[in-house]
């Protein structure tokens, strides 16, 4: 079954085509966000609706104002403050929401499978900026596009993902992205960090060694997600000793390397402020690149007649669909 | 036995010839060629404003300015069915809108290989306008193959083509196809 | 002793033809006819009598198999009546060819004190279409501090103990615990899991869980707790009833302690038996379990646990939810599974038809094994038994969920799935629970 409507749920939804044109997209998209108007008619009279249950400063003005450049009109729901903190469920707000009419609902939720099940309950186009710790294609997105454009290139690219992996979504979307478009991913960090079963789910390359990080080209600092880890869990002794062991400071990179961030930093936990500020940094980069490449998946998802992979979550799924 | 009928519009001399009259009508038209600015409307439009410029230079020894205007953002079909074959809906790839001479003031001449429907030179005008404000805005087409949806007119038209709705006119160029040639392909026609 | 409880009605008096009549514990397998009179199998012949006003069930084509016996349903009673109660869930039971099912304390209120489990054996008595009984908690709230009143709960009828949802943490108690049922020879049913090992998880850890990012727990978390509490009813010399095994290793461990002569009996469930955690891909809150879904690879020893007779019981851990505790993000999903209304065609098509186990092993362990764990009176196609049967078109092919459940709820895991046999009549207790036989030529002899 195909309702002809396309979401980006998770980087399964994209092939290696679909990113080269989402990439170029984003580059079309260059000039239009430096020049005196910064604005194009494309989503003239079309809604985006973002809804956000987790606090966001990057992730939501980036899709806000993505949504504004295409000149869609745009309502921006956050869970405080809203039904949702007088204990209203997730399928009864996406309903209301979805009696607007939107042509984009844009979904950031602490748990995992919001988006696919937004999908499900609403007639939009559904883009997951976030579900827990499962998937967040657009960092995926952006970080391939920062990546092409600092390097030139992005086959063979040797990549170190370093750090909290278990709990990070980033992780999870980079790996499958990251090794969709050729590059060479090895995780570094604390054992208990690295989730069991991960290289054999991937494929990729696993070190508890944190010198194993001189090896890449670019160095990616995951952020300690202190959120995320219950008490008494105990993945590391303390922090402190985290930052000295696989911290990434600037003793710790080699000339010739990157080190990039999805934000937001722990300053002197993951990543060192002399790292950080510096010119190997492209965390402004990534910046940048999120609002250009999130106007892209807006107006590709929008952008039916174009060439490439119409997603219907249910024909994945089939087990919703039965229901 | 029916087929699809292909016939031969123009050969590579006509388009060479064609797109030199072109270059001398706007010669003619602004003879003083300080703020004439070619934009081409990607993609076939740009290999035409790139040869029209040559051939402007090779007369007056004047080399005006050439941009490039991709329309995608600026499409009326976003998010609908496609259902048509105007190109405009079948822009696949998105290519950059860049301007040689300032955008202002500049007397900025459209080119672009079919004019159909208008609703591409809309889209372009539109996508001129958030780069600036031009003192004019004029239009080039290799070929006009009628069948207008929108008001507009070329102010420099290559040929005329009386074409019937089930009909396609397809440009051909070195740059884009290795081949220059402009065909009619035909609805369905018995072959005898 | 156990009190088994259902609506007190008028005993069946029926001549059922031309069928198969299969069960393996008595070594029966012929096409007879078989009479029930006033509730008891009377006769099975060539041609039985006829009484006045018995019904005839043709039954050509069918298959008589003993009523199944469920050691692990939840009935939601009481206090959680919007998720099943002892009407729907026994008529579930009836429609999956079952004629005795067990159902959990862990009730709202929890069922601890004899007079809870009396007001729940009363409501079996009111309204369940199946024999239905009771276990008690082992601790009061099912909290893991203090025993319940063990022998005034056996006094009243509890089938056994357990304090199911959770597993009992504390060595000390577990011990305690083993120590006073001793002397009631009643079973401990244990659910197992290291709590410290699965806080936070909502899979099985493993590729899945990598992929997904969903908190997961280890396979050994079952499996110190069952090498655990094996070790303890052996020091103790009392007995256990391991639910819901699902790890290779737990199986290991219950085939060693078997071995030394511990009694000790475990159960599979048809959807650990049959499924993955690769089924977790979906996000579909029906695929979330306690015990989760584990590997293949566990799977594959629970097979074989089941063929070796290492696990001598499957049940099903009929655990219903409403649509709003399961259509929500996985880890906001309640755990738990329906499944009476499916195991047997599910086994028949997953494990039966491809040959991995026969059907006779199957019956056994829906039938003499969880009598044998839990005391209870075996169903039997036998003259003098009181009638606990069902006839099967083990034939019929259908896809669960096409047809509405007798549940009040419908998580089940295997919705859309094509699954084989189908139970057309229960009678249970001598009673008729379950009729879906309307097409097959009924009569009444005048």
């Amino acid at each position: 079954m195909n309702d002809g409507r396309r979401h980006l749920l998770g980087m399964s939804d994209v092939d290696d085509t679909d990113i080269e044109r989402i990439l170029e997209t984003a580059a079309g998209f260059e000039d239009v966000v430096v020049r005196d108007v910064k604005k194009v008619p494309t989503l003239r009279g079309r809604t985006v609706v973002n809804l956000f249950y987790e606090s966001s400063t990057r992730t939501s003005s980036s899709f806000e104002l993505a949504a504004k450049r295409l000149s869609a009109d745009v309502v921006s729901v956050k869970a405080a403050g809203s039904s949702v903190d007088k204990g209203e469920s997730l399928k009864d707000t996406v309903r209301t929401l979805n009696a607007y009419k939107p042509n984009i609902i844009v979904i950031r939720h602490p748990q995992i499978g919001a988006a696919h099940l937004t999908a499900k309950w609403s007639d939009a186009h559904v883009v997951n900026a976030g579900d827990g710790k499962h998937q967040h294609p657009t960092q995926s997105l952006l970080d391939l596009y920062t990546i092409k454009k600092r390097l030139g290139r992005l086959k063979d690219v040797k990549v170190a993902i370093v750090g909290d992996v278990l709990h990070s979504r980033v992780a999870r979307s980079n790996i499958e992205g990251f090794q969709m478009m050729g590059l060479d991913v090895t995780l570094v960090g604390p054992p208990a960090l690295i989730p069991p079963g991960i290289e054999e789910a991937t494929g990729v390359k696993v070190s508890d060694d944190p010198e194993s990080m001189s090896e890449a080209d670019v160095i990616y600092v995951l952020r300690m997600q202190h959120e995320r880890m219950e008490p008494g869990q105990n993945f590391v002794p303390t922090l402190r000793e985290y930052a000295r062991t696989w911290g990434v400071n600037s003793r710790r990179v080699k000339p010739g390397q990157v080190v990039m961030h999805p934000g937001p930093m722990n300053r002197g936990v993951e990543i060192a402020p002399d790292v950080a500020d510096s010119g190997v940094s492209l965390v402004e980069d990534q910046v940048e690149a999120g609002l250009i490449v999130r106007m892209a998946v807006l107006y590709d998802l929008m952008n039916r007649p174009s060439i490439g992979t119409v997603i219907d979550f249910r024909e994945r799924t089939g087990e919703w669909g039965a229901a | 036995m029916s087929s699809q009928r292909t016939r031969t519009l123009l050969d590579a001399d006509q388009i060479s010839r064609t797109l030199a009259r072109i270059g001398s009508e706007i010669v003619e038209r602004h003879p003083d060629l300080t703020n004439v600015h070619l934009v081409g409307i990607r993609s076939r439009g740009v290999p035409i404003a790139e040869r029209i410029r040559d051939r402007i230079k090779d007369t007056t020894g004047v080399e005006v300015p050439v941009g490039a205007v991709d329309i995608s953002f600026y499409r009326d079909d976003v998010g609908l069915r496609a259902g048509t074959e105007d190109r405009i809906a079948d822009h696949p790839v998105v290519g950059e809108t860049v301007f040689d001479a300032p955008v202002e003031g500049a007397t900025i001449v459209l080119v672009d290989d079919v004019l159909y429907t208008g609703r591409t030179v809309r889209a372009a005008i539109d996508a001129v306008f958030d780069y600036g404000r031009p003192a004019c805005v004029q239009l080039a087409v290799l070929a006009d193959r009628g069948h207008r949806e929108l008001p507009f007119r070329a102010d420099f038209v290559g040929k005329n083509l009386p074409t019937q709705a089930g009909e396609h006119v397809r440009v051909r160029l070195m740059e884009t196809d290795g081949v220059d040639e402009v065909v009619l392909i035909g609805g369905e026609g018995d072959e005898a | 002793m156990t009190r088994l409880e259902m609506i007190p009605a008028d005993k069946a008096t029926v001549v059922i033809t031309g069928a198969r009549l299969l069960d393996p514990v008595e070594g029966l397998d012929v096409t007879a006819e078989l009479l029930i009179v006033d509730g008891v199998v009377a006769q099975i012949g060539d041609s039985v009598e006829r009484p006045e006003g018995a019904r005839i069930v043709d039954g050509s084509r069918c298959t008589v198999l003993p009523g199944l016996v469920d050691p692990h349903v939840h009935l939601r009673v009481p206090g959680q009546e919007y998720k099943e109660d002892c009407a729907t869930g026994s008529a579930s039971g009836a429609a999956g060819g079952y004629t005795t099912i067990l159902s959990m304390p862990n009730t709202a209120p929890t069922i601890d004190t004899g007079t809870t489990l009396e007001a729940a054996l009363d409501r079996a008595r009111e309204m369940a279409v199946i024999q239905t009984g009771f276990l008690a908690a082992v601790s009061t709230d099912r909290a893991g501090e203090s025993l319940t009143e063990m022998r005034d709960l056996a006094a009243r009828g509890a089938a056994g103990f357990t304090d199911d949802g959770s597993p009992i943490a504390s060595a000390r108690l577990m011990r305690r615990a083993l120590q006073y049922a001793r002397p009631l020879d009643l079973p401990i049913a244990l659910h197992e899991e290291e709590p410290t090992l699965t806080k936070g998880g909502h899979m099985h850890e493993g590729a899945i869980s990598a992929k997904l990012g969903l908190g997961a727990w280890p396979g050994i978390a079952e499996t110190l707790m069952v090498a655990r509490d094996i070790r303890l009813a052996e020091q103790e010399d009392a007995r256990i009833h391991l639910q819901h095994i699902s790890i290779r290793e737990s199986i290991e461990e219950i085939a060693k302690g078997r071995e030394r002569g511990v009694r000790v009996s475990s159960e599979a469930s048809p959807h650990h038996l049959v499924l993955t955690d690769a089924s977790v891909r979906t996000l579909s809150g029906n695929f979330k379990m306690n015990p989760p879904l584990a590997s293949d690879d566990d799977r594959q020893a629970l097979i074989d646990g089941l063929r070796d007779g290492i696990i001598d019981c499957i049940a099903t851990d009929h655990a219903p939810h409403a649509v709003h505790e399961k259509e929500v993000p996985f880890e906001a999903a309640a755990f738990g599974v329906t499944g009476l209304e499916t195991a047997l065609p599910v086994l028949i098509q997953e494990l039966v038809e491809p040959g991995h186990v026969p059907l006779a092993t199957i019956l056994r362990a829906m039938t003499e094994g969880p009598c044998n764990a839990f005391d209870l009176e075996r169903p039997a196609l036998r003259v003098g038994a009181p009638a606990n049967l069902a006839i099967w078109d083990l034939e019929q092919t259908w896809k669960v969920g096409d047809k509405p459940f007798k549940s009040k709820s419908a998580n089940s895991c295997f919705i859309g799935r094509k699954v084989k046999g189908r139970c057309l009549l229960t009678i249970s207790g001598g009673q008729l629970s379950h009729d879906e036989m309307d097409a097959k030529g009924l009569g009444v002899v005048a």
